[in-house]
């Protein structure tokens, strides 16, 4: 397969791009943020979505998707991430769509996710620092399990229908083993979502579980085998982020390119100065590195090859590129780059969001520096 | 061609190579003298070196993708990406390394005459004329149409004066594809492309000592120097079209410097062996230890990028300036490996002259690395390049 996006996939980039730049274009996100919305994104543009058939993409044709992979489903990221447009689609039509795949609890939460009215979130981060220990616990009780424990950087998670709970039905917090993942309805009782307005403007939740019942059923594949379901989840999260990430700083590298072109001193376009080429053709040079390895990492997971490095490295190189395209943007535009009146700030807030999301640059270097044996 | 017609020819590439190439050649290259570069001249390091060189050659994957008819092995695409990947995977030297196969020959087969192709491309398929490249001059390196070399037009002939300057193993070489002034009526549109026998009279050559203590690079003086007007490429005083393609390929050529060697990593084997781990099994200088990671993300990375350019090449998608790119970033990123394994080396990286050292091989090789950032364009011109032809960002 050769690493480029074949024409069916380029057709649908170009449907996504206009679909989101007319839809949600930065705009979108400046009003919600203006309007100081409490749900942080658009109930009708997630329905807008599903009408689209975009919400389905990695779900099987047999149960109403697309069927398509992450490569597909990253075409459709990277337009929401140039157009910084509020959505869960990460969370929910990558992510917890991957964890429940193939499961019981599939049938159950997938049409509502084709059909635009649900809404899933991620509780899975217990630390400022996304890492693999998982403290929370569930115990077992009556007919099910009773969830304790406390979860942060949940994306959506005060107005989710349904939470991916990774919780720890064996062992202590440091095993890698004893994880089970659960898929927790919003209505469960003792359970508290504080919402909580991050630098990009966007809402994440900090989630108490003071003793949550769920029903046996709520588990997602098996009991103690949540790791499958969860690197899963994992991969296609951390995969879609790095896609994500690629068009927040494609976005911010194509309006400062543009800035360079328009905008006069010393009776000249700045970008006619060698000290601003040099700093834009190396930010390209980056950005376009980091796009090859993102489609590297979709299209192993499409061909379910080994693909954990790749993912890791996809994530990584994003993260630097994408810091670096933001930061170069701020620079280039001068002044009136810090103003808040001007779009290039989000990109910035933006960037560093999902550069956190799912392991940063150092995590997954670290990560990659493990595997091989150092 | 089918999926299934592709799996046989790679089973059936799969097992020539077994076969064919010897165990010697599937051992990474040792130290430039280790390497083929064919020529009239070319004294094989061993047996196994020769063997491999005229096995391939007589299949014509020296070439795989050229043409039979000029010494090629008329493979598709998808063909040599099998032939490639397969020696890869037994880790199989090179046959040849060759500035014909990576510099000339492309332009010939682009710009050459069905006569000059014939004389030229099945030599260079076989190894048996070894290339040089008569670009750089003493004032015209990075501002490489303001060379002056001269070719005055003597009838059928020219008659050529002047000096060329880092040119790669000119000393080594039997002829030269060189860039010489056939018109000052314009500055790029009064050079042409043209091929000479380096045993020419009037040709001589000097090495230049490097930092390193090798010289691959000469100086090469041109007195009074007769090329057949049949020898030149294109037409006169259309050089400059001849060369920007060229120099396309050899920076494609050159940007492979920053990938890794497949399987194992020397950069990480080097820093576990010298630094050795701590007792969470991570590397025992932690600042060293994130620095190799950080490099490790690039350097995939990048590998993914090479990937990708040679599939969006294959498909006619690339952008012509991609090449400046890909140099870019793989240049820069050979240089900081260097650093890397000089740091993981500490000490045994600094002896120059030791038999345990192989006579510096570490040492003269990071040193040599510097170049990779100059030659073939500098690193600044691949950005002015990218900056006007990718991005189009106004003119000075």
């Amino acid at each position: 397969m050769p690493l480029y996006l074949n024409d069916e996939q380029t057709m649908l980039r170009d449907t996504a791009k206009d679909f989101i730049a007319e839809h949600a274009p930065v705009g979108h996100l400046r009003s919600l943020r203006d309007g100081n919305d409490p749900t942080g994104f658009s109930r009708d543009l997630w329905k807008q979505f599903a009408e689209m058939g975009l919400n389905g993409v990695l779900i099987p044709e047999a149960q109403g998707g697309l069927g398509l992979g992450h490569v597909e489903a990253g075409v459709v990221l990277e337009e929401i991430g140039r157009n910084l447009s509020p959505s869960p689609f990460l969370a929910t039509a990558v992510a917890a769509v991957e964890a429940l795949k193939g499961s019981a609890q599939a049938e159950r939460w997938f049409p509502g996710i084709v059909a635009g009215e649900t809404v899933a979130a991620l509780a899975i981060d217990e630390g400022a620092k996304h890492r693999d220990r998982i403290a929370m616990t569930a115990e077992r009780s009556g007919n099910g399990f009773r969830l304790t424990g406390a979860k942060q950087f949940v994306t959506h998670g005060h107005v989710a229908d349904l939470l991916i709970v990774a919780a720890r039905t064996a062992g202590s917090p440091d095993d890698a083993e004893g994880v089970t993942l659960f898929a927790v309805p919003k209505d469960a009782a003792n359970l508290t979502a504080t919402p909580e307005r991050l630098a990009d403007s966007s809402l994440a939740a900090r989630i108490a579980f003071e003793g949550v019942e769920v029903d046996a059923d709520a588990v997602i594949g098996e009991v103690d085998g949540g790791c499958g379901p969860l690197d899963r989840l994992l991969r296609a999260g951390r995969t879609g982020a790095a896609a994500e990430l690629l068009g927040v700083g494609g976005g911010a590298m194509d309006m400062t390119v543009g800035y360079l072109k328009e905008r006069k001193q010393f009776g000249v376009a700045i970008g006619s100065f060698q000290a601003l080429q040099h700093r834009a053709a190396h930010l390209y040079a980056e950005m376009e590195v980091a796009r090859a390895a993102v489609l590297k990492a979709q299209q192993l997971l499409d061909t379910g090859a080994e693909a954990d490095a790749a993912v890791s490295i996809a994530k990584a190189m994003t993260g630097m590129a994408t810091t670096l395209s933001v930061q170069e943007g701020i620079q280039m535009h001068g002044g009136i780059g810090m103003t808040d009146e001007y779009d290039i700030g989000f990109y910035m807030k933006r960037a560093r969001v999902l550069a956190e999301m799912f392991g940063d640059i150092g995590f997954h270097a670290d990560r990659l520096a493990k595997a091989a044996g150092y | 061609m089918t999926d299934t017609d592709l799996d046989t020819f790679r089973s059936d590439t799969r097992a020539w190579l077994a076969e064919n190439c010897p165990p010697e050649m599937r051992e990474p290259v040792r130290s430039d003298t280790d390497v083929c570069w064919g020529g009239r001249n070319f004294a094989p390091s061993s047996p196994a070196q020769k063997d491999w060189l005229d096995r391939t050659a007589a299949r014509g994957w020296t070439v795989p993708d050229w043409p039979k008819a000029y010494g090629g092995g008329g493979l598709s695409a998808a063909q040599t990406k099998i032939l490639r990947e397969e020696m890869a995977a037994i880790r199989a030297r090179n046959p040849l390394n060759s500035f014909g196969i990576s510099m000339l020959g492309p332009a010939l087969l682009k710009y050459g005459t069905e006569e000059q192709k014939l004389e030229h491309l099945p030599k260079i398929a076989r190894g048996e004329i070894r290339w040089c490249q008569g670009y750089s001059e003493p004032n015209a390196g990075s501002d490489l149409a303001g060379l002056a070399a001269s070719a005055e037009d003597a009838g059928d002939h020219y008659i050529v004066n002047g000096q060329k300057v880092w040119t790669s193993y000119a000393d080594k070489a039997d002829w030269i594809f060189c860039l010489v002034r056939t018109s000052k009526a314009s500055k790029q549109g009064g050079i042409s492309f043209v091929l000479f026998d380096m045993a020419s009279p009037g040709v001589s050559t000097k090495p230049i000592l490097l930092i390193s203590g090798y010289s691959p690079f000469c100086e090469t003086f041109m007195d009074d120097v007769k090329v057949p007007k049949a020898n030149r490429i294109h037409d006169e005083n259309k050089g400059w079209d001849v060369a920007k393609y060229l120099l396309g390929h050899e920076r494609e050529m050159i940007s492979g410097m920053g990938l890794a060697s497949g399987g194992r990593n020397p950069l990480v084997e080097g820093a576990i062996a010298t630094i050795g781990l701590d007792h969470d099994g991570r590397l025992a200088d932690p600042v060293l230890r994130t620095q190799i990671a950080l490099f490790e993300v690039r350097a995939k990375a990048f590998a993914a990028m090479s990937e990708r350019f040679i599939d969006e090449l294959k498909a006619g998608r690339a952008h012509p300036a991609q090449p400046s790119m890909m140099k870019y970033v793989g240049t820069e990123l050979n240089k900081d490996r260097y650093e890397l394994m000089m740091a993981s080396g500490g000490s045994d990286a600094l002896e120059w002259e030791s038999e345990r050292s192989r006579t510096g091989a570490m040492p003269r090789a990071w040193l040599r690395t510097k170049a990779n950032s100059i030659e073939g364009g500098t690193s600044e011109i691949q950005l002015n390049i990218i900056a006007k032809r990718i991005l189009e960002l106004p003119g000075a």
